[in-house]
């Protein structure tokens, strides 16, 4: 068996049915105008031509999820005691993201270090990774505000994809770039690809060159420290934010979450959902207290755990893909690359603190914080 | 001289007594603009004045402290007149310089026209369109072809309130009886087609509440029901429950209140028409209360007042 596979163009959908047969596939199809990941049938519009507007991290690690459900338990012979019963269920199907970029599949490398490369693994989060295979479709060149190779990645960046599709003009150049993937070349839809892989190769290296580097000439950003502390920068640069969720739930290597008991009378389930550090209840105390009561202090630990907690605690990895849709979606246009590129350097402090005056920038999108 | 060079000369004129002043600037790309607050004067160069500058920069003003200048389109000056009546802003703390808008751009249509391609570059022709560049070619579009749903039945082109005026002021040429013509033909649907409606563009929400978030009349802010735990009306779950209980919340709370400037439709990253709801409620409010939002300061709100007998409510005869 070759190590490259090919497969044409007008047999995909052969393809993802022969996928389909053993795992739930997910693609991204046409909804509306917009591109979403979803259970792959007949029916659906594929739409391969441009990144989806959401990145496929939700099959892996779903926006809500029942950790268990419980329910509390009188006893018949003494109603004032109460024992509670407990329930979990991590029955996940075999599962195939297929058609993810290169920067959705980097993003689950991100969540790999946090939920399985730890002492206490995420039983929820392991397992659908684990049963998921990803296929990947390399960009024929760069979306809109989108930077992969300023972070570490690049069109055709393998990491966290199981195989590597190029597209050249009659089908897709398949590498695999895992065991887990070397499988698909098995399928019977797929033919030979060491003819192809040249041209393959070539499409890869020419959209390298065109994705922008708005870090360069560095080869990876290094934030300054005092400007990244000093309060009047994130109250400038932040000031237009809305201090919506668009950028972190769009986003492929977000991951805070939250857990939250949802309870009915005397049964209910312990549910983490995603979280935003946009949202005022984000680090909220029991107490009351609120560690970043503004949104600027909720921006920064957006672009600090990107740009310098993730990457001190795991190996200086940037723990932000480069995908872009935090720009192209956010409804006022904050532009997290931008906001990296001032932090860069070392002496504009002085700059920042000239053009501050108290009280002029809008706290959030309306009356809070006050 | 252009709006552009008008609106320069005005912010620069009006600095001494402003702290600050909001308008726009160029965003990411050549299609999109973003806000600008300029707390100096020499800030003012970087000013961008065109159709792409749609959003609704009033949503700023109840939470800056000091006085401020702002750059108003006339459906933008609605919400002022809304903030006015229901005491959210200070009027004396406010410079408002209204520019009279022939309509704005949805960059949502013109994505769809050149089929999401990185821009390359965008310029306006005198004939009303603009010209779209990308590596794939060039797009001309009619600005009224790709304007926000907004504009095509807009009755205040020309800001209601303003201190300085850019240029003349224009009068709307679009029939006042079709403001509501989409909601009434919606409205001809059945129960069962609307539900099914709602529950296939709802299912999509991804809850980040941009929708909330950028909606200038939206006012609880961090106590909203869709957060708080107590009261714990809304679960975490991502159920279409949870999701249609959060959209019909919002929109309840904007009876009479919403000022139709569309920004939750157009921040919406998922692309659900959630400005329709609150569009429906304030035909309503037309209809029952004879009450337009946004059009005068003297008014009051309906629901912020009460009478025990309303002309078109026939309570007492039901």
């Amino acid at each position: 068996m070759s190590d490259t596979g090919y497969l044409p163009k007008e047999k995909i959908k052969d393809f993802l049915k022969e996928l389909a047969k053993d795992a739930v596939v997910y693609a991204p199809c046409l909804e509306g105008d917009i591109v979403l990941f979803r259970p792959f049938s007949e029916e659906r519009t594929l739409c391969l031509d441009r990144p989806a507007n959401t990145p496929p991290k939700s099959v892996i690690y779903p926006q809500s999820e029942t950790l268990f459900a419980f329910q509390y338990k009188k006893a018949p012979e003494d109603h004032q005691k109460m024992s509670v019963e407990l329930k979990a269920d991590i029955g996940v199907p075999n599962m195939v993201i297929f058609g993810a970029r290169p920067c959705d599949a980097k993003g689950f490398r991100i969540y790999d270090r946090v939920f399985i490369e730890t002492n206490t693994p995420d039983p929820y989060y392991r397992k659908r990774r684990e049963n998921t295979l990803i296929v990947t479709l390399s960009c024929a060149a760069p979306s809109p505000g989108c930077f992969c190779v300023a972070v570490g990645g690049g069109p055709a960046h393998k990491e966290g994809s199981d195989v590597m599709m190029t597209e050249l003009e009659g089908g897709y150049v398949i590498e695999p770039v895992t065991e887990k993937g070397r499988a698909i070349l098995g399928k019977h839809v797929i033919e030979d690809g060491k003819p192809y892989l040249k041209d393959a190769q070539h499409v890869q290296a020419k959209a390298h060159d065109e994705v922008r580097n708005p870090f360069a000439p560095d080869e990876l950003p290094k934030i300054s420290q005092s400007l990244f502390n000093f309060d009047g920068f994130w109250e400038q640069v932040v000031g237009k934010c809305v201090s919506c969720g668009a950028c972190t739930y769009l986003c492929p290597t977000c991951y805070c979450f939250n857990i939250t008991d949802e309870q009915g009378i005397g049964s209910g389930e312990r549910v983490r959902s995603w979280d935003a550090c946009m949202f005022f209840h984000f680090t909220l105390e029991a107490s009351g207290h609120n560690p970043r009561p503004t949104k600027f202090q909720r921006f920064k630990n957006r672009v600090g755990h990107k740009f310098i907690y993730y990457p001190e605690k795991y190996e200086g990895v940037i723990a932000c893909c480069g995908c872009g849709r935090c720009i192209r979606y956010c409804p006022v246009n904050v532009d997290i690359s931008e906001i990296v590129n001032y932090l860069k350097d070392t002496h504009q402090e002085l700059h920042w603190a000239s053009s501050r005056k108290e009280g002029t920038q809008p706290t959030v999108g309306s009356t809070k914080d006050e | 001289m252009n709006n552009a060079e008008q609106i320069k000369e005005t912010i620069a004129r009006i600095f001494p007594d402003v702290e600050t002043v909001i308008c726009y600037q160029q965003g990411f790309d050549g299609l999109h603009a973003t806000p600008y607050f300029i707390s100096i004067p020499e800030q003012v160069n970087k000013l961008i004045w065109n159709p792409l500058c749609a959003q609704n920069l009033t949503s700023y003003l109840p939470s800056i402290k000091k006085k401020v200048g702002i750059v108003v389109k006339g459906c933008d000056s609605r919400t002022i007149i809304q903030y006015l009546q229901e005491g959210l802003i200070d009027r004396a703390k406010v410079v408002i310089i209204g520019v009279p808008c022939t309509g704005v751009i949805s960059v949502k249509k013109v994505l769809r026209e050149i089929g999401h391609q990185p821009v390359v570059d965008v310029v306006f022709d005198d004939n009303g369109n603009i010209v779209v560049k990308t590596q794939k070619g060039e797009k001309r579009l009619a600005i009224a072809d790709v304007c926000p749903d907004k504009c095509t039945t807009c009755q205040y082109p020309t800001p209601l309130v303003y201190d300085h005026l850019i240029g003349e002021p224009i009068a709307s040429n679009k029939p006042k009886e079709d403001v509501y013509k989409d909601i009434r033909e919606f409205d001809a649907k059945t129960l069962e087609e609307k539900r099914a409606y709602w529950e296939k563009e709802f299912e999509r929400c991804i809850r980040c509440y941009a929708c909330r978030n950028a909606c200038p009349m939206c006012i609880c802010q961090d106590s909203c029901i869709a957060e708080t735990r107590e009261p714990h009306w809304i679960s975490q779950r991502l159920s279409l429950q949870e999701k249609f209980m959060f959209h019909m919340i919002h929109a309840a709370h904007l009876a009479g209140r919403c000022v139709e400037c569309g920004e939750c439709e157009r921040v919406c990253p998922m692309d659900i028409p959630v400005a329709k709801l609150k569009k429906k409620i304030n035909a309503e409010m037309k209809e029952l209360f004879n009450y337009e939002t946004g059009v005068n300061p003297d008014d009051k709100p309906p629901m912020y007042t009460f009478n025990v007998d309303e002309a078109k409510i026939k309570e007492h005869k039901l």
